[in-house]
């Protein structure tokens, strides 16, 4: 599979990232000679192999139903870009 | 079920319904931090650094959220997966601070089940349908973005950011609103029953994903829209009832129906389309790779199973096997919220078919003209108990226990002391009641001559006259029995 | 007057504990070390005043009699991908610029309990996506080491932990924090003639470390010897129920179980290690190690590990795929750059912040991620990689039936010059064929200088041991340390 300059564009998209199109361009490139090499993979006879879940033998644990944390919202804001009051402030959303 | 045509200009049109619901799960903390998942709460308060996904944060599951989903699969006879997996669902958007939604795709923690709903729960002769329940599986909830309260901003705020839900996804197996209606009202009674949602549709603890195709009958499936975040049952009937009628009208108009997301307005009643955030929608679900494989053992499903309570269907029949009449038992199974009611009346020692009598009858009607749920009822169980308590023991009669429930509405004091106070035990005192039944009978001798003569009708007015004499007080059937007794000789 | 410069963790926590000197002599030695070397351009944020606060804690707990931690009075480095309280921690990112996180990442809480005091936060590439530190915003770290032609072309000092592996080796602290995702301990620790361990996935919790790619991050110790490696380790690692993936495993004690002595012990040597066209020093090398481990008693095996060849493109799509999502949260609400172009929306600001925060590689990965998870490609790409990663691991663990530990170099090759591999980010990847299968695999694996190259670079021998047995790749590389004579220094030009 190659990507063309489309693809790149959407990809971008996707990513949530601007990209001129000079680097669009650039990309195309580099996508599609990592790409090249990656699909070698596709040789790997993997029949009746599941794909790996736990690196290393591993059991989820679960929490008690209890409430340890929260009531932190200086720490929470503390870092925001645009704080307004108790809020975050993003550009208004038109729904 | 329901026989649903819409009839269009080229004959008639069978409407496809499938629904996703969000019920949020009941628990103390969210789905992955310890930060309470209690509504409310100032803004940003009910917040982790790991809900408002700072670096380096990571996800820890909370046992509860997972074995209440269990619970419900359970409740809805679904397959239990002793293996399922969370999966990162990645779209960007201002509610959404990991830039993924922690969910369930490809292996969900529950698989298929089904639902037995009946259009009409008060009647028991009313058809019944299965509707098939594809899958339960559990994730985040996203937090919640205000609109009004800038010119230029819409504010974040991330309480609800990570609070567990559970989507439960039915087949498209229902057919018209009024099976969309029953099936939603038949799985929040089962929330309810299990306790993992409380079912609060207006807080938005539950809220449906209603997927809506029309086709002509038996045909091919046509294309579906997806109406988002129906927050009310009525809503969602009426959703449905625009959607499938605007689907009929475009089809046959030439047009073609987009697969896409739509929104219901309940002010014009209407749906509209969210194109706006279409916008190339790719997920990229994979498995989240700070999260091991959700494993369940024995131990667990077992207490899954102990803790189930007895379902609605289970608890209708066992009312109809303790002679309860099929309306009555379907009336009190139907909401678990009167289901518990009852059974707590019951735990007072009330006799079944009294206590479900005066139930329906009585404390409905009461609460009917207060406008008033179950649950805000000015008498509890015990009061309740304690009235019909003196019904069945003689102390007062039926007309006197109303009376006696109307004042305890009113004051709030407890039935016996009612009776108490005002004097209104009935009398089983035979001289007193056969003293006033003397009284009537002379200054009736006409009637006594008539009733003596075969019209056996008169008897009622008879005991209406001796009840009013002993101002209601008497035992009526000790009446009857004097009344016998004096005019039959 | 006593060069602290030159003492290790261990030499300084015993000379600390026995009263030889004051912990805050070393800090403030130490914080000059640092200060006077800007040319390497090591540290991202220096915190003299942080580590000099350790010391003097350190100073007072011994002077009122208390017991003192494994790491007491050693003034280390920190990664700046280990989120610190109150201090900037940018992954040498400017999207995370100003970032001053208000909680501490468990790994270096565990080292301020042991006694540790931070020197200040050092430089990596982006989000640790590099094998040279040349992707850092905040400009490429200078090995100390050059080549022995007279010249004084730069070099790198190996990523993405290549603040710490240059610092180490230009002595401004003895020890400091790395992570290895695909090798970022390792492939630096080589470069600069130094050891570094990444233990096994799950010793060391992730909580508070900047994520690149879940699956394989790990944290671990990065010092001049194997004895400190063993020190450091032991206060890093241990059971934290804030990761879901952390292994509820009781902390060895690695440091006294330090033993040289191999006999009995079975050294792999994978034969598809051995490329075509390997590099002579590199060869050379491969082969003295050989010897050492022998000399230490052990027994050298030839082993297989078949499908070692796909170890590096699986890893790339793994890790750029984790990656695609754990930087989504990167998206200027929360914290860090906001990138607001007049009268844009909020998709818009995402796509502008990213943009402009994000360096030329994160971005590359993010891309690469994003497109194999895609609808349609998923399973062709992540699926099967994941696939062959099980392959990868299913390979070292027929390999256990007949060696106990696997030999093999750390790098195909010393360090390069800066500059030279960064038109193309492929032969730049390549750099991590040697470490990557035992990241796959979850397995502990370290590095320690096996010699110089003809050009007078340091040269890493990595050694690869099972799941948990931390204990034998030490002792591995103690047998090494022990036999390579390895006493070369860069020369101090900064």
């Amino acid at each position: 599979m190659s990507v063309d300059k489309d693809t790149v564009n959407k990809i971008a998209r996707l990513s949530r990232i601007a990209i001129s199109d000079a680097e669009a361009d650039k990309m195309v490139g580099e996508l599609n000679g990592i790409l090249a090499w990656v699909e070698q993979l596709g040789e790997v006879d993997v029949t009746g192999v599941e794909p790996m879940t736990a690196v290393i033998p591993n059991k989820l644990r679960l929490r008690d139903d209890v409430v340890t944390d929260g009531d932190v919202r200086e720490k929470v804001l503390a870092n925001a870009p645009a704080r307004e009051g108790s809020f975050f402030g993003v550009p208004k959303v038109i729904e | 079920m329901s026989e649903y045509r819409i009839q269009g200009n080229t004959g008639e049109w069978e409407v496809v319904i499938g629904l996703e619901v969000h019920a949020q799960v009941t628990s103390n903390a969210k789905l992955f931090s310890g930060a309470s998942a209690s509504y409310g709460g100032e803004p940003n308060s009910h917040v982790s650094l790991v809900d408002a996904a700072m670096p380096g944060m990571l996800p820890v599951p909370n046992r509860e959220c997972l074995r209440q989903a269990v619970r419900t699969g359970m409740a809805i006879n679904a397959q239990i997966n002793r293996w399922s997996r969370f999966d990162r669902k990645n779209y960007f958007y201002a509610d959404l601070p990991q830039g993924y939604q922690i969910s369930q795709l490809y292996h969900p923690i529950v698989g298929e089940g089904e639902i037995e709903v009946t259009l009409n729960e008060k009647d028991p002769e009313s058809p019944t349908k299965k509707i098939g329940i594809e899958r339960i599986h559990v994730e985040q909830d996203a937090g919640k973005l205000m609109h009004d309260q800038h010119p230029t901003m819409s504010f974040v705020d991330l309480n609800r950011s990570g609070v567990a839900l559970m989507e439960i996804v039915s087949r498209p197996d229902m057919s018209s609103p009024q099976e969309a209606g029953a099936y939603l009202k038949k799985l929040r009674s089962i929330l309810r029953y299990v306790g993992s949602c409380d079912g609060n549709m207006e807080q938005g603890s539950m809220r449906a994903d209603v997927n809506v195709s029309v086709r002509k009958p038996g045909g091919p499936l046509g294309t579906r829209t997806e109406t988002k975040n129906v927050n009310s049952i009525r809503f969602m009937m009426q959703a449905i009832e625009y959607e499938a009628q605007r689907q009929v009208d475009l089809l046959e108009s030439g047009g073609a129906v987009v697969q896409e997301t739509r929104l219901f307005d309940p002010n014009k009643m209407e749906t509209r389309s969210m194109r706006s955030k279409e916008d190339a929608h790719d997920y990229r679900y994979f498995p989240d790779p700070d999260l091991l494989p959700v494993e369940l053992d024995d131990a667990f499903l077992e207490e899954c199973k102990a803790s189930l309570p007895e379902l609605p269907d289970a608890k209708r029949k066992r009312y109809e096997s303790m002679g309860l009449t099929a309306y009555n038992a379907a009336v009190l199974t139907a909401e678990a919220e009167t289901a518990f009611w009852f059974e707590d009346l019951l735990s007072h020692g009330v006799d079944a078919k009294q206590g479900s009598n005066w139930l329906l009858s009585e404390l409905f009607g009461a609460l009917n003209k207060l406008g008033k749920s179950l649950d805000e009822s000015p008498v509890n169980p015990a009061q309740a108990a304690e009235l019909l308590g003196l019904v069945a023991d003689g102390t007062i009669s039926g007309s006197i226990a109303k009376q006696v429930f109307e004042i305890m509405l009113e004051t709030g004091q407890g039935a016996a002391a009612i009776v108490e106070e005002r004097g209104l035990k009935q009398t089983n005192d035979t001289g007193a009641i056969e003293a006033e039944i003397a009284k009537i009978m002379a200054a009736n001798e006409d009637k006594v001559a008539e009733y003596r003569s075969g019209k056996d009708k008169l008897f009622g007015f008879f005991v209406g006259q001796t009840m009013k004499a002993m101002q209601g007080k008497a035992n009526p059937q000790v009446i009857n029995e004097l009344l016998k007794k004096a005019l039959d000789v | 007057m006593t060069d602290f410069s030159r003492m290790g963790v261990a030499a300084i926590r015993d000379g600390v504990a026995k009263g030889e000197f004051k912990a805050v002599e070393v800090a403030e030695a130490l914080n000059t070390r640092v200060a006077n070397a800007k040319a390497l351009n090591a540290f991202i944020v220096e915190t003299p005043e942080t580590a000099l606060e350790a010391a003097a804690a350190v100073d007072a707990d011994r002077a009122a009699g208390k017991p003192l931690g494994k790491m007491a009075g050693v003034p280390i480095g920190m990664k700046d991908l280990f989120c610190t309280e109150g201090v900037q921690t940018t992954a040498a990112s400017h999207i995370l610029e100003g970032f001053v996180p208000t909680y501490e990442s468990t790994v270096s809480a565990n080292l301020w309990k042991a006694g540790a005091g931070m020197l200040g936060k050092l430089n990596l590439d982006q989000f640790a996506m590099g094998s040279s530190n040349e992707t850092s915003y905040f400009g490429n770290v200078i090995s100390p080491w050059r080549r022995n032609d007279g010249g004084n072309a730069a070099l790198a000092p190996g990523g993405s932990s290549g603040g710490s592996s240059s610092a180490i080796a230009a002595r401004l602290c003895p020890a400091a924090t790395g992570t290895d995702t695909g090798g970022s301990i390792r492939q630096p620790a080589a470069f600069t003639g130094i050891s570094g361990i990444k233990p096994t996935y799950g010793r060391c919790s992730r909580w508070g470390i900047v994520a690149f790619a879940s699956s394989l991050d790990q944290a671990g110790p990065m010092a001049r010897d194997v004895r400190d490696c063993a020190i450091m380790l032991e206060a890093m690692a241990g059971f934290d129920p804030k990761d879901s993936t952390s292994l509820d495993l009781p902390v060895p004690a690695w440091e006294s179980g330090l033993n040289s002595d191999l006999k009995g012990k079975r050294i792999g040597i994978p034969r598809e290690y051995r490329l075509d066209g390997i590099d002579e020093d590199i060869a050379a090398m491969w082969d003295n190690g050989i010897a050492w481990l022998k000399d230490a008693g052990a027994d050298v095996v030839d082993i297989s590990l078949p499908h070692t060849k796909y170890a590096l493109p699986a890893y790339y799509i793994i890790a750029p795929a984790e990656a695609s999502s754990n930087l989504a949260r990167y998206d200027g609400v929360r914290f860090g750059l906001r990138d607001l172009p007049d009268g844009s929306g909020l998709q818009d600001m995402y796509a502008a912040t990213r943009a402009a925060g994000f360096g030329a590689e994160v971005r590359r990965r993010i891309m690469i991620g994003t497109y194999v998870l895609s609808a349609g490609f998923y399973d062709a790409y992540y699926t099967q990689a994941q696939k062959v990663r099980a392959l990868i691991a299913r390979d070292f663990e027929q390999a256990w039936a007949s060696c106990d530990l696997i030999l093999a170099p750390t790098a195909p090759s010393a360090a390069f010059g800066l500059g030279e591999k960064t038109s193309d980010p492929l032969s730049m990847y390549l750099n991590d064929v040697f470490a990557v299968p035992a990241s796959l695999a979850g397995l502990p694996a370290m590095s320690v200088p096996g010699g110089l190259s003809k050009d007078g670079l340091p040269l890493g021998l990595q050694i690869i041991g099972k799941a948990l047995d931390e204990q034998a790749v030490l002792n591995a590389g103690l047998a090494i340390e022990e036999r390579s004579g390895f006493t070369a220094e860069a020369g101090e030009w900064w």
